[in-house]
């Protein structure tokens, strides 16, 4: 396909402004259909072709509020209701937020090590707007969990937290697992990435320039060298990124997160798991 | 647009007579000098020559005159602190200035980047009148002049465009002084608390400070800086032993260090349930669902205001080691 999501992501910002303007007065009394305008008439298939999709809660359920006052950190949740095995388990989860410039939050992909295909993640969100979770299976199939959520200005809008102090902090990593940690089992691991997340949108009212944006793109976590999720990310994800999934540690072991930014800095994590508690190592 | 809670005006009252009380002249004393102007909005005079625009609470851009506004009047000139949330509130403001003295503006203090502050300052521009911010004021006005641009944009009435969007001339890194005539202001910059760039202005000839949104009362305090940075500078500042504040949103004045207390009480108690939600491993989504506001009872908009500060003292907190 000629529009990957890259360039799709180009042209949306481009577009940005013109779009708002274009839905605005729809917002908020739109049907379904009106709702999902962008996604039947461009998304889907810049995304996925003709690929058939099937919209159902049975495979992954999304879960989001409604309405965000802060539309900076929106908590999304997206919970499989199928175990990860070796014969059938989800290979990717699409997160899509319709108005979003740069529709396409991310990427995730999740191995019959993860467990279970679980995931909560923080974004933001623009406007009033269909949002969508799309899950691969590995032998192929689409399915479709689709809110919609009242929301606005999360792009353009700074997280409200202190500039200075999320730069000072740049790269930081913590790596951590909830709970007790039972091997052979599904475990609760949660990375946190200090980093602003700039996304370029946020505009300079004396110079009219954009802040160029820098975001991380790629994060990586494995354990004892086999990857349990990694994630393409894009500016929709909210700054300070924090992730929690799951993964099946069959014995004490070393979990490791690798993260890489737009400008190629990259940061890394170790957290040594065993079966009396967890360890984070030293950063490098 | 949200009422305020009956009583509130009764205390208001209250606390306006304890501070007449205190004080030589009379707050009646507000008979206008020159009927040269309207339409001005109705303002307070709450210590000598110093007078306030109430606000009522409201979510921005859902009413007008939501925060208090202010004016210190010397034998120079005039200082105004905070502008409104649109022309017409500012222009209302600047009315009132007019039919109270002959006295021209100086200087336009902006306590912080909230529109329901600053977005008044257009009708102030003009020569003579100097701008006063936070160093890091024209950063977050950067950031956020766009959004509130279109945010007003979805209000019927209540459009803005780019000059609406008033740059700081001076800014203040460290404390300074400003004579405006017979008595002396100081203002002085404080670290990340309710915003990153907050202000304060001292008028020591009657020991009032205008505080701004470093402390609310009968309107939720919104996090929008520092939920740790915002408790240590309150309680810093209340042992400055001041006699009156004009606080951000709330009555015209309060008693200092009383009027710190709803919003410290907020505060810390926030902090305190978010910190044990992370400590036994909750996230973002459960915090806001389950975190409830401490004496919520007493607050107006805490359901438009609550579950935004549970986030950010969330996303703060959760990097505390």
């Amino acid at each position: 396909m000629v529009n990957g999501p890259q360039t799709k992501a180009f042209l949306c910002l481009l577009a940005w402004p013109t779009l708002v303007l274009m839905l605005a007065p729809v917002a908020g009394e739109a049907t379904t259909a009106e709702e999902d305008m962008l996604w039947t008439g461009g998304l889907r298939h810049a995304y996925f072709g003709d690929r058939p999709i099937t919209q159902s809660d049975d495979l992954i359920v999304l879960d989001l509020p409604k309405r965000a006052e802060n539309a900076a950190i929106v908590p999304v949740s997206i919970s499989a209701q199928i175990p990860q095995t070796d014969e059938r388990y989800i290979k990717t989860i699409y997160l899509i937020i319709d108005k979003n410039p740069g529709a396409l939050a991310g990427k995730f992909h999740f191995t019959p090590k993860s467990g279970r295909a679980d995931l909560a993640f923080r974004v933001r969100v623009d406007a009033y707007t269909p949002v969508r979770a799309i899950a691969e299976t590995n032998d192929g199939e689409l399915f479709m969990s689709r809110r919609f959520i009242k929301a606005s200005g999360g792009c353009s809008a700074p997280a409200g937290s202190d500039l200075d102090a999320a730069m000072a902090r740049l790269g930081k990593i913590k790596l951590k697992t909830q709970g007790e940690t039972k091997f052979a089992e599904p475990t609760l691991a949660q990375l946190m990435i200090s980093h602003p997340n700039l996304n370029g949108l946020q505009m300079d009212q004396v110079t009219r320039l954009y802040a160029p944006a820098h975001f991380v793109r790629h994060v990586k976590v494995s354990f004892d060298g086999e990857e349990i999720f990694s994630a393409e990310t894009g500016f929709g994800i909210s700054e300070n990124p924090s992730f929690r999934f799951f993964f099946v540690p069959e014995g004490a072991g070393e979990l490791t997160a690798e993260v890489i930014d737009t400008k190629d800095l990259q940061f890394s994590q170790s957290l040594r798991v065993t079966a009396t508690g967890q360890q984070q190592l030293a950063q490098e | 647009m949200l009422r305020k809670p009956q009583n509130s005006g009764v205390k208001k009252l209250l606390l306006l007579q304890l501070s007449c009380a205190f004080l030589a002249q009379s707050c009646a004393a507000t008979t206008p000098k020159h009927e040269s102007c309207s339409p001005a909005t109705e303002v307070l005079q709450v210590a000598p020559n110093i007078y306030v625009r109430p606000g009522h609470a409201a979510v921005v851009f859902e009413a007008d005159e939501i925060a208090n506004l202010g004016f210190i009047v010397g034998d120079r000139c005039v200082a105004v602190i905070d502008t409104g949330g649109s022309v017409a509130e500012g222009r209302a403001l600047d009315c009132a200035i007019r039919n109270m003295t002959d006295r021209p503006v100086c200087y336009v203090i902006n306590t912080h980047v909230h529109p329901d502050h600053l977005l008044g300052n257009a009708a102030f521009v003009r020569p003579g009148v100097e701008f006063i911010g936070h160093a890091k004021l024209p950063r977050a006005l950067a950031l956020r002049g766009d959004i509130y641009l279109e945010r007003a944009s979805a209000h019927e009435g209540r459009e803005l465009d780019v000059s609406n969007i008033v740059f700081p001339e001076r800014t203040v890194a460290e404390t300074v002084e400003l004579d405006i005539g017979g008595r002396i202001l100081t203002v002085q910059p404080h670290d990340s608390a309710h915003t990153d760039h907050d202000l304060s202005i001292l008028d020591s000839t009657t020991n009032t400070a205008f505080v701004g949104d470093l402390v609310f009362l009968e309107h939720l305090p919104v996090i929008d800086g520092s939920i740790n940075g915002w408790i240590d500078e309150l309680e810093q500042l209340s042992a400055v032993p001041l006699d009156y504040v004009v606080p951000g949103h709330g009555p015209a004045s309060a008693r200092w260090p009383a009027a710190t207390t709803p919003t410290l009480e907020y505060l810390t108690g926030l902090r305190e349930k978010v910190r044990a939600w992370i400590a036994k491993g909750g996230d973002l989504a459960s915090a806001q669902a389950n975190i409830d506001a401490p004496h919520a009872a007493q607050w107006p908009l805490v359901e438009r205001y609550h579950e935004r500060n549970v986030g950010a003292a969330f996303a703060e907190l959760e990097w505390e080691d």
